[in-house]
């Protein structure tokens, strides 16, 4: 039976958040989620999350825009239309190439940094008019919080937070 | 302290030996007559190699581009008509009978040949060494809290600027001297109207091109760097024992600021002097940033080479994957930044195909085809896609492999620039070529290694020194640590 209650225990400071989560790991004890007010250096690789993928993603966004503009550049310039243009040779794709060049360029920094920033939107579920999350106004100003699932061991919970400096420690229902 | 080892330093004069008997023959074997020229010609025409092809290429190219200009003004067809001249008299004499002309035109590339192979190693090496010495000064001025621990390395790296630096002054005197003939605007006549050498266009840069300014230039160039080479080595192992309360790293850093503003000042003629002067009748505005690129993305290679070197032996002890890994960012970076130079510089005179900017190219494009485009895989696709990863980047084996390719990229690189200006269709990779490679990789590996032996490898006395020890970029896993080392 999944327990509906978690415990928020609160930091000020992101050191005393750090240890205080290898401490909770080390226990083996599962945090559900940490909030902060800044990027805290380290707290994925200590909370043990798996490193992002959003490079990889963008590379093959970048390698979708290149595609896109080699085939534009060669249906428009060179199928469709060839064109003597200022003496541009529009025999093939190869020998205009370098007056194409700069289009590629671009259109692959266009795909790759669009469409990894619309992916980060997805994965991280932000959007225009999305109800906020945070469980407490203060965690985005000066306070930390980190919030673990209880599982019939509350007081064993409390106990070890109390020990890592936590400065407020809630029990909450979590709807 | 690091110990020169016994075996690395053998290794190192049996380069220099080969080295300088390779260099030797290839000056004894090179024709000295029109009679020998004219046989090596004939044995060229009886093998049928694509030098007889390539020249009916260039032929081609030089007549469409005469026709081309042809109706516009007959001055622009005059000045292309210079700028072209040593095609067309390649070209005609292919196209009817090897004449005396022709003859004497390929002696006297087939007698650059030997320098032009010392001057591209000699270049090579020389500007590679430079750029480390420019970039160490970087590291300086920027208070760069990652590399002090690549001091010693850097340093040790710059003293190949003396040895270079005398080599180059050997060839400065030998081109006063007519020794060679490497620089077509030195040639007698060229600014004497009454003579049947003389060249208006050439003339009309005289100014700038003249045997002793270009002299004068030269050793100028050579005495700024080499100068502050002598100077920040003194000085910087005087910070490890100064206590002075920075006094002496605060000097180093002044001079060093000043030597940047010189530094660029002195590449950008010297590129100018020592390259673009092959082919006087050709001028570029983004040429000496080309060069320079090109040399800063070899001189970092080099510089992550001796660094892995060195700690593979246990001499940097303090140097950890994150260091290598800055090293490969700065190598994958400035792959791209040579690339786009590269790009930029062909592109424009692509584009606008103003025949005396385009011969430039036509000649690498028809008769250097292969390393011309060679280069630009190794220079550009190679090392984005193999250090396009973060986590390669740490990997010595993968920066080796990365940087293998991006130094002898930048070698073709610039024996494209070298070589067509002074040898023309007549070159080839053989044993003048190799041999001043082995030649001066063996006077760099001996003047870096004994220069690391004579100071302590680590610059104690730097106040950045503590954060480089403990520099760590964040996302990777340095060897034999695990997640918990993490802060």
């Amino acid at each position: 039976m999944e327990s509906s209650k978690v415990i928020h225990a609160f930091y000020n400071d992101d050191e005393v958040l750090m240890d205080a989560v290898k401490a909770v790991k080390a226990e083996h004890l599962h945090i559900e989620e940490v909030f902060c007010p800044f990027p805290v250096h380290g707290l994925d690789k200590a909370m043990g999350l798996a490193p992002t993928r959003l490079a990889i993603t963008a590379f093959f966004y970048g390698i979708t825009g290149l595609s896109f503009a080699i085939w534009m550049t060669n249906y428009m310039m060179i199928q469709d239309w060839p064109q003597d243009i200022g003496g541009k040779p529009n025999f093939s794709w190869w020998t205009n190439m370098p007056a194409f060049v700069p289009i590629m360029f671009e259109l692959t920094v266009f795909f790759a940094a669009h469409l990894m920033v619309i992916t980060f939107y997805m994965r991280s579920r932000i959007w225009p008019f999305k109800e906020a999350e945070n469980p407490d106004p203060r965690t985005t100003d000066d306070h930390f919080l980190m919030e673990i699932p209880v599982n019939n061991n509350e007081a064993e919970i409390t106990a070890l937070l109390a020990k890592t400096g936590a400065v407020e420690i809630n029990v909450v229902d979590k709807h | 302290m690091y110990q020169f080892s016994g075996k690395l330093k053998t290794f190192s004069l049996a380069l220099i030996l080969v080295g300088l008997v390779g260099i030797a023959y290839s000056f004894y074997s090179a024709p000295k007559t029109v009679e020998e020229a004219k046989e090596i010609i004939a044995h060229q025409a009886a093998h049928g190699d694509n030098h007889a092809t390539s020249h009916e290429e260039t032929k081609v190219d030089a007549h469409k581009n005469e026709a081309h200009v042809g109706d516009e003004s007959h001055n622009t067809t005059e000045a292309h008509h210079d700028a072209v001249k040593d095609a067309h008299v390649v070209a005609d004499a292919h196209g009817e009978h090897h004449d005396d002309a022709h003859a004497e035109h390929v002696l006297h590339q087939l007698k650059n040949k030997p320098w032009s192979a010392l001057y591209v190693s000699l270049f090579f090496f020389l500007g590679i060494t430079l750029l480390v010495l420019a970039f160490y000064a970087i590291q300086r001025v920027a208070q760069a809290g990652w590399s002090i621990l690549l001091f010693r390395v850097m340093e040790a790296i710059t003293a190949n600027i003396v040895p270079t630096s005398i080599v180059m002054l050997i060839v400065v005197i030998s081109a006063v001297m007519h020794w060679n003939h490497m620089f077509p605007w030195m040639a007698e006549g060229t600014f004497d109207p009454t003579s049947p050498n003389y060249d208006s266009i050439i003339d009309g840069k005289s100014w700038w091109m003249n045997v002793p300014g270009w002299a004068i230039r030269s050793i100028i160039y050579l005495a700024i760097w080499n100068a502050y080479r002598w100077f920040i080595r003194k000085n910087s192992i005087k910070e490890d024992t100064a206590n002075d309360n920075n006094k002496t790293y605060k000097l180093s850093y002044n001079v060093s600021v000043g030597f940047i503003f010189l530094f660029m000042i002195s590449e950008s003629l010297m590129s100018w002097d020592w390259i673009m002067g092959l082919d006087p009748h050709w001028f570029s505005t983004l040429f000496a940033w080309y060069v320079l690129a090109s040399l800063l993305v070899s001189a970092l290679t080099v510089i992550a080479f001796v660094t892995i070197y060195l700690r593979s032996k246990g001499a940097l002890p303090a140097v950890n994957d994150s260091h290598i890994h800055d090293l490969a960012k700065y190598m994958f970076g400035f792959s791209v930044f040579w690339t786009y130079l590269w790009f930029a510089q062909f592109m424009l005179i692509w584009y606008a195909d103003i025949p005396e900017e385009t011969t430039y190219f036509a000649m690498r494009f028809n008769e250097y085809n292969l390393p011309f485009l060679a280069m630009v895989v190794m220079n550009f696709v190679f090392p984005v896609l193999l250090l396009l990863n973060s986590d390669f980047k740490s990997v010595p084996w993968f920066v080796f492999i990365g940087g293998i390719v991006i130094l002898a990229g930048h070698y073709i690189d610039i024996f494209v620039m070298v070589m067509p200006g002074t040898v023309g269709a007549q070159w080839s990779f053989g044993i003048p070529e190799i041999s001043s490679l082995l030649f001066f990789l063996g006077v760099f590996i001996y003047a870096t290694f004994n220069s690391f032996a004579k100071a302590n490898p680590i610059p104690k006395g730097n106040p950045f020194l503590g954060e480089s020890e403990h520099y760590h970029y964040y996302n990777i896993e340095h060897r034999g640590e695990s997640s918990g080392d993490h802060h």
